[in-house]
């Protein structure tokens, strides 16, 4: 039997990348196969899509997933400013970015702000698991406060919340989720890269080697036991919205659903759970991730969304073809404009 | 109005000096003298006077000393004098200073407030401007005076040189972007204070302008300016910066020539984006040239510092993007506005591993420009990072220059393969990686993401690739890498701009230099010359070294190289690139914070061979 393909007649297996050389069980795997499984369902090109990472177990990660795709391992917390001037030099590439906890919330922490101020368009994911892993078991800024390692003793800052962080600085999509809950990870990645803004992703992605104790926040045992989505979520594609009426709602009352459209036409569809959480409420968004942090409680799903800001492109005016399309006599000015500037320098 | 009493040196019966001397202008900073300081210079380039202005400004917005030099030269000499045969003496707390600094029959213009405290030599001629007084007769609306007090110094230097007053007039106008009120508003100044000097003053000097045609068909520009217009002509579409002086005034030049590239909607082909710090603006250039963009950035050595981590990364993932490093003296904070050539080394060697960056060096304004646009050809071919060493003299100071060439070759995308010619490269060579070297001049083939065919697709890291562009942490991957990489940098030194070499004479004394103390050595290789000292001369514009600089070292029985750093770095590195015996190459090295004179240049000269 011929395997199973997509619109564009690609298998699934046709988005795999390399052989992942990340440990046995790494919660980083999973989220690949998440990406790999998104590429594929929504039938994405891979020449049309850009990779990007910085330095880390995470940011190894984008050679593991669509082999067919641009990827860019840069340096340490700088994935933010090499994505800003790809994505400047061809807007029509789709992004996908990789990065960890120490890459975006210690080394890279600036950048991480600034390309959310400058709403450049790409989906950024932080593969978050409380520690360095490459460099065998240092905390990282998100490390629980108070927890114990075995190289480096207790832990006595308080963490750092990078979800937060993103609704602070101005980001238009906010999620959190959880490597070991595939269906909502996948869920998020097929409306974030519908997302014409920066998306970021805070995915728990437990460190199976130096971070899994049942006692620490980003462990699988903890992941498992805790986890709280705060909606069942579900995209209804542009295609879809038509009879999105007749989508069953199930045992849902109308008041309990909440359809957040997104700037393609597509919804992503909220179902309520067991809280009032409306993403599309700054205030709420805020007040979920300040309590998850000051509680310890591990809420997951879409935080906060708000239509997408003009993009960087956009706010630099830019001609439709892209940058590095541009031709000769796109590039070079005339002879004649030449001698105009000189003789309007001249005596 | 009552006759002034000056005390003034008995009328002077030297022969007149026409269109060759030099002011200096000490002001206090943020006092509105760059534009009488432009004003002044302005007017002799239009007067037909080759004329140059440096500025010696302090790291302050306002209040510290600050000087400005103007040179006439009608031999076109423009290099910055040891000593400036007249001062305007506008700052009380540096006047005694730049008095004692004057030579025996110096010219000291001042205000008649500083002179009662600065009247201490017999040898010089002290005009006096009562300022206060002029300005309370002027109609200038109060909130402004302080703003154009300095004009009265203009009045003043145009009365007693010779300046005609419509020429300044319309200098004004054109500084003020043809905005007739502020033009007017200081011109009403400066023919207060022209007028009051025709009225008060005896002339006792033999100093005077005169038009001639040394500027006719020339320009004048800043180097910032000129480099910045030479990449808009070289097609640079992705700028990020992040402002630090004396580099914020290269991207402002890119925001004023933007036009020049916008369609006829005013839609953009330059992208422009002020980065949150200089690592960031270096990692947008990266990934932008990574992309397919021609990416510039732009600043100074702490800058370039913080770009020292992505300089090495995109010169081992074989990325072109163009730094242009405005030096100035370093680090932190205290000389940042002074001038400097002492960044070669380190910019050279930017990056961590073994790397030696493409480095173009700009003499002039012309080369400014066309090193501007060249760049981007240079480093899309090599696949490399470029670094344009400019500096702070060539990149604030108003240049006088020939009117800048067309670019005389076409836009140079390099080794690029679309997915047509990607096909044909595997049906040639069974395959294509990224790194290899088909051609056997160490520089490989690159796709831009985007490219529509299925191999198109690579992953990019620093270090730990094969010619597959696969990760590969094995020695002979790697030594092999870096032995193509060698030989890129050996096809670089043919195709980079090959040194400008004077070897006209018979001499046995050959000076080297880079940057822009050409026209002190100019000067000084003339003032040598008249005492019977003849000297060859080679300017080198780019690093690697080009294989000539060596045959002129072995030509010569002694050989000096001036720069303007402490250190003799240029000296270093060529020691560094040979291996026989060079020990007649000595160092003429002086950093210190000033542009090259040609006085210095002559004394270390003559004493070494003395």
């Amino acid at each position: 039997m011929p395997p199973r393909t997509n619109h564009l007649g690609l298998a699934r297996n046709e988005y795999k990348g390399r052989p992942s050389t990340l440990c046995p069980g790494c919660g980083h795997d999973s989220i690949s196969n998440q990406l790999i499984s998104m590429a594929y369902e929504l039938g994405l090109e891979q020449h049309k899509i850009i990779k990007m990472s910085g330095i880390g177990c995470s940011s190894k990660t984008p050679a593991y997933f669509l082999g067919g795709s641009h990827g860019f391992n840069a340096l340490h917390g700088r994935m933010p400013s090499v994505a800003t001037g790809a994505l400047l030099a061809n807007k029509e590439l789709a992004c996908i970015a990789v990065s960890g906890d120490g890459d975006t919330g210690s080394i890279g922490m600036g950048q991480f702000k600034h390309v959310i101020r400058r709403n450049v368009p790409f989906v950024y994911i932080i593969e978050n698991n409380g520690v360095y892993g490459l460099t065998k078991g240092q905390f990282s800024a998100t490390a629980d406060e108070g927890q114990f390692l075995k190289y480096y003793g207790t832990n006595h800052m308080p963490p750092i919340d990078l979800a937060l962080e993103a609704v602070i600085a101005g980001c238009t999509f906010v999620a959190r989720s959880f490597s070991g809950d595939a269906k909502q990870v996948q869920t998020l990645l097929q409306a974030a890269v519908r997302h014409p803004g920066t998306s970021v992703l805070d995915i728990i992605s437990p460190c199976v080697t130096f971070n899994n104790a049942a006692t620490s926040t980003k462990s699988y045992p903890y992941g498992k036991d805790h986890e709280i989505p705060l909606h069942e979520i579900q995209i209804l594609a542009p295609d879809y919205v038509e009879a999105r009426d007749e989508i069953t709602i199930g045992d849902y009352d109308e008041g309990d659903i909440i359809d957040v459209e997104m700037h393609d036409g597509s919804f992503i569809r909220l179902k309520k759970l067991d809280n009032d959480h409306d993403p599309r409420n700054r205030r709420l968004a805020m007040n979920v991730l300040e309590r998850s942090m000051r509680e310890q409680i591990f809420s997951t799903g879409l935080i906060y969304y708000e239509e997408p800001r003009p993009t960087l492109a956009d706010t630099e005016d830019l001609v439709d073809r892209p940058l590095a399309h541009l031709d000769a006599a796109d590039l070079r000015p005339t002879e004649a404009a030449l001698d105009g500037v000189m003789r309007g320098l001249m005596v | 109005m009552a006759i002034n009493q000056q005390t003034q040196p008995k009328l002077d019966t030297r022969e007149p000096v026409i269109n060759d001397f030099a002011f200096s202008v000490a002001t206090k900073n943020g006092s509105g003298s760059q534009t009488s300081n432009n004003v002044l210079v302005m007017s002799l380039f239009q007067m037909g006077i080759p004329v140059n202005g440096k500025n010696l400004f302090p790291s302050n917005i306002k209040g510290l000393p600050t000087w400005y030099t103007i040179r006439a030269s009608k031999d076109g000499y423009t290099a910055r004098k040891a000593l400036t045969e007249i001062v305007v003496a506008y700052n009380d707390s540096t006047a005694t200073e730049d008095v004692a600094n004057l030579p025996p029959g110096g010219v000291c213009i001042t205000t008649d407030k500083i002179a009662k405290v600065i009247k201490q030599r017999e040898d010089i001629s002290y005009y006096e401007i009562p300022v206060a007084k002029l300005m309370r007769q002027t109609e200038v609306p109060s909130a402004f005076r302080k703003l154009v007090e300095n004009m009265t110094y203009v009045g003043a230097v145009a009365q007693l040189f010779d300046i005609p007053l419509d020429l300044i007039y319309e200098v004004l106008l054109a500084n003020f972007k043809g905005k007739a009120k502020p033009a007017l508003m200081n011109h009403d100044v400066v023919k207060l204070a022209y007028d009051w000097t025709a009225d008060n003053i005896v002339k006792s000097d033999p100093y005077r302008f005169e038009h001639m045609d040394g500027t006719q068909g020339k320009i004048m520009m800043t180097g910032n300016d000129a480099g910045a217009l030479g990449a808009v002509f070289g097609g640079v579409n992705v700028v990020s910066w992040y402002p630090i002086t004396p580099s914020t005034s290269f991207v402002d030049g890119i925001i004023g020539f933007r036009h020049l590239r916008q369609t006829e909607n005013k839609e953009n082909t330059i992208a422009i984006v002020q980065a949150e710090d200089e690592l960031a603006a270096a990692g947008i250039v990266v990934g932008a040239g990574w992309a397919g963009a021609r990416s510039l950035t732009s600043t100074s050595g702490p800058g370039i510092s913080l770009m020292a981590e992505f300089a090495g990364l995109a010169y081992f993932a074989e990325i072109p993007a163009v730094f242009w490093n405005i030096t100035r003296m370093g680090p932190s904070t205290g000389l940042p506005t002074r001038t400097s050539q002492g960044d070669l080394l380190f910019t050279h060697f930017l990056g961590h591993g073994d790397s030696r960056q493409l480095c173009l060096m700009p003499g002039n304004l012309k080369e400014a420009f066309e090193f501007g646009w060249k760049s981007f050809d240079i480093s899309e071919a090599l696949q490399s990072p470029v670094f344009v060493i400019s500096d702070l003299d060539l990149g604030m100071n108003n240049w006088l220059s020939d009117p800048f060439d067309y670019p005389d070759q076409p836009v140079n995308r390099g080794k690029v393969l679309d997915a047509q010619s990607l096909q044909a490269f595997i049906d040639e060579h069974g395959k294509w990686g990224r790194y290899m070297d088909v051609d056997g001049d160490g520089i490989p083939h690159r796709t831009l993401p985007g490219t529509e065919h299925r191999f198109a697709g690579y992953f990019t890291r620093g270090t730990g690739h094969d010619e597959m562009a696969v990760y590969s942490e094995r020695s002979d991957d790697w030594v092999e890498n870096m032995t193509r990489l060698r030989l890129k940098m050996d096809t670089a030194r043919a195709m980079l701009p090959q040194p400008i070499i004077d070897n006209g004479s018979d001499a046995d004394i050959g000076i080297i230099t880079f940057g822009t103390n050409e026209d002190a050595i100019r000067e000084a290789r003339d003032w040598l010359a008249n005492d019977g000292i003849k000297t060859n001369y080679l300017r080198i514009r780019a690093l690697p070294l080009a294989s000539s600089v060596s045959d002129f070292i072995m030509a010569h029985r002694s050989v000096f190289v001036i720069e303007n750093n402490f250190d003799g770095q240029l000296t270093q590195l060529i020691r560094l690139e040979h291996s026989e015996n060079i020990s007649h190459v000595r160092s003429l090295a002086l950093g210190d914070g000033l542009p090259m004179t040609p006085d210095w240049i002559y004394d270390s000269l003559k004493e070494q061979e003395g």
